[in-house]
């Protein structure tokens, strides 16, 4: 479990130290959910209404964007294949990396969107409910995105095929994740939502990270 | 017995499969158009005509059937995939990849034929419907695990990483069905229920239970077919390819 914690405080400080890759990603992310409103117009009642899907697919993207980053440095020097030969399981440094990926591309898009969100008239109650939904909701991102990043570590075109695996696994998040949002604010419940987020998310940490074990050890053979 | 399992495991071997799979795929072939000639016999002539539909619900003879095979196929290439991580065989990983192509085919030809459908029947070439957008998913997944087996050069890292992605899919199908469907029925979207629709003719249902056979058939002719090209490109240096008749001229 050490070596659990000390991946994530290790890739944690990598990416301290390249804060403009993860800064790169929050502001693609204002960006895209700004556009809408220049594409659609200024119509408050119909931003409102879109609100919710256009946060989440945007925080799909944004998080998408910097999956490449998960193995791709470590691979070029070979970091990974030390890993993968330490006595510690493959898995859990794969876990750990999963969790710094969130905690530097998933979190600080939970913190950015009721912010964004304020731009697009929701209520603070709704903010509130769009914050949980991706509290909920991002990590699924990392822990899919993961398997995604193992299997195209090292290809030709990596980035866009990446987009095509990882994207249609992603419907189920961004389903009940803009779903809690939208029930919301037709005054529905939320618990059923979110609930079905959180069982996504703990299929995702039980099944995801060995999944992504064992797309690195083909990468790496 | 373990007589028996000697001889499956002899034709997990690519230069026994080669000429069985050979062997077998006119006869599949020839079970196809055999039951796609009589399918479409019966859907074309015997079957009546709906009085709610017209002639242009004949168009499911050729829909269903697709939509069944394409899930089908996928999960059948997820079995194979699954053999080929447990077993390590090099054969499995050939057959995901012969499948794939056709099952994504099947998928594109029941979305196609569903739009056709569609028009006439509900006024509009598509409908964001549970079963059209979960339908539209599964011929994504498709193309994911097709482009990323192509996109990588050594054919057994294709296979092993192919694999994968099938099986995370296989796992994905029933989750994006099922979240698909909430968020059709939350949305409420005028989409019209086939489930309510009345109790189907038996003509009409032998119609597309022949369909089905006859694109099972061929699913599984042309998948063999394909192996064989398959096997040939990847065991072309081997002395037992070079050794071939058809290699000999």
């Amino acid at each position: 479990m050490s070596a659990f914690f000390a991946i994530v405080r290790r890739d944690l400080l990598l990416a301290a130290r390249r804060k403009s890759e993860v800064f790169t990603a929050l502001f693609f992310f204002m960006i895209v959910v700004s556009l809408f409103p220049l594409g659609i117009g200024p119509e408050t009642a119909l931003l409102r209404r879109i609100a919710p899907g256009v946060l989440w697919v945007a925080a799909l993207l944004a998080a998408m964007l910097s999956l490449n980053r998960l193995f791709a440095a470590d691979h070029a020097d070979g970091t990974l294949e030390q890993m993968a030969l330490s006595p510690t399981p493959l898995a859990l440094l794969v876990a750990g990396k999963t969790l710094a990926h969130w905690l530097t591309a998933g979190l600080p898009l939970v913190l950015l969107a009721p912010v964004l969100g304020i731009q697009f008239d929701l209520s603070a109650r709704s903010l509130g409910i769009l914050m949980l939904s991706l509290l909920l909701g991002t990590p699924i991102l990392s822990l899919i995105g993961a398997i995604g990043a193992a299997l195209t570590l090292g290809l030709r075109g990596g980035g866009v095929l990446l987009s095509l695996l990882v994207l249609p696994l992603y419907i189920p998040a961004l389903i009940f994740g803009a779903g809690a949002v939208e029930a919301d604010m037709a005054g529905l419940g939320v618990g059923g939502h979110l609930s079905l987020l959180g069982a996504l998310l703990a299929l995702g940490v039980f099944f995801a990270p060995w999944a992504a074990t064992a797309a690195l050890r083909i990468a790496l053979e | 017995m373990s007589q028996r399992f000697i001889n499956w495991f002899k034709f997990a071997s690519p230069a026994s499969f080669y000429p069985l799979a050979g062997k077998a795929w006119p006869w599949f072939a020839a079970l196809a158009t055999a039951f796609c000639a009589a399918g479409l016999w019966i859907s074309f002539f015997v079957a009546p005509t709906d009085f709610q539909q017209g002639e242009g619900y004949r168009i499911i003879f050729i829909h269903v059937p697709a939509s069944w095979m394409s899930m089908f196929i996928y999960c059948v290439m997820a079995f194979w995939a699954a053999i080929g991580i447990t077993f390590n065989t090099r054969l499995s990983g050939m057959m995901s990849s012969a499948l794939a192509p056709t099952g994504a085919l099947f998928a594109f030809i029941s979305l196609w034929t569903g739009a056709l459908w569609g028009k006439p029947m509900w006024g509009a070439w598509w409908v964001w419907d549970a079963r059209l957008t979960s339908e539209l998913i599964l011929f994504f997944l498709y193309i994911g695990y097709i482009a990323l087996t192509a996109a990588i050069d050594d054919p057994r890292r294709a296979d092993k990483a192919g694999a994968i992605v099938a099986l995370v899919g296989v796992v994905n199908v029933p989750i994006i069905y099922f979240s698909v469907k909430w968020w059709n029925t939350l949305h409420q979207g005028a989409s019209v229920s086939l489930t309510k629709a009345p109790t189907m003719a038996t003509t009409m249902l032998w119609g597309m239970l022949l369909m089905a056979l006859a694109f099972w058939m061929y699913s599984i002719a042309i998948a063999l077919y394909r192996v064989r090209a398959i096997i040939l490109e990847r065991e072309r240096h081997t002395t037992w390819v070079a050794e071939l008749p058809e290699m000999q001229r």
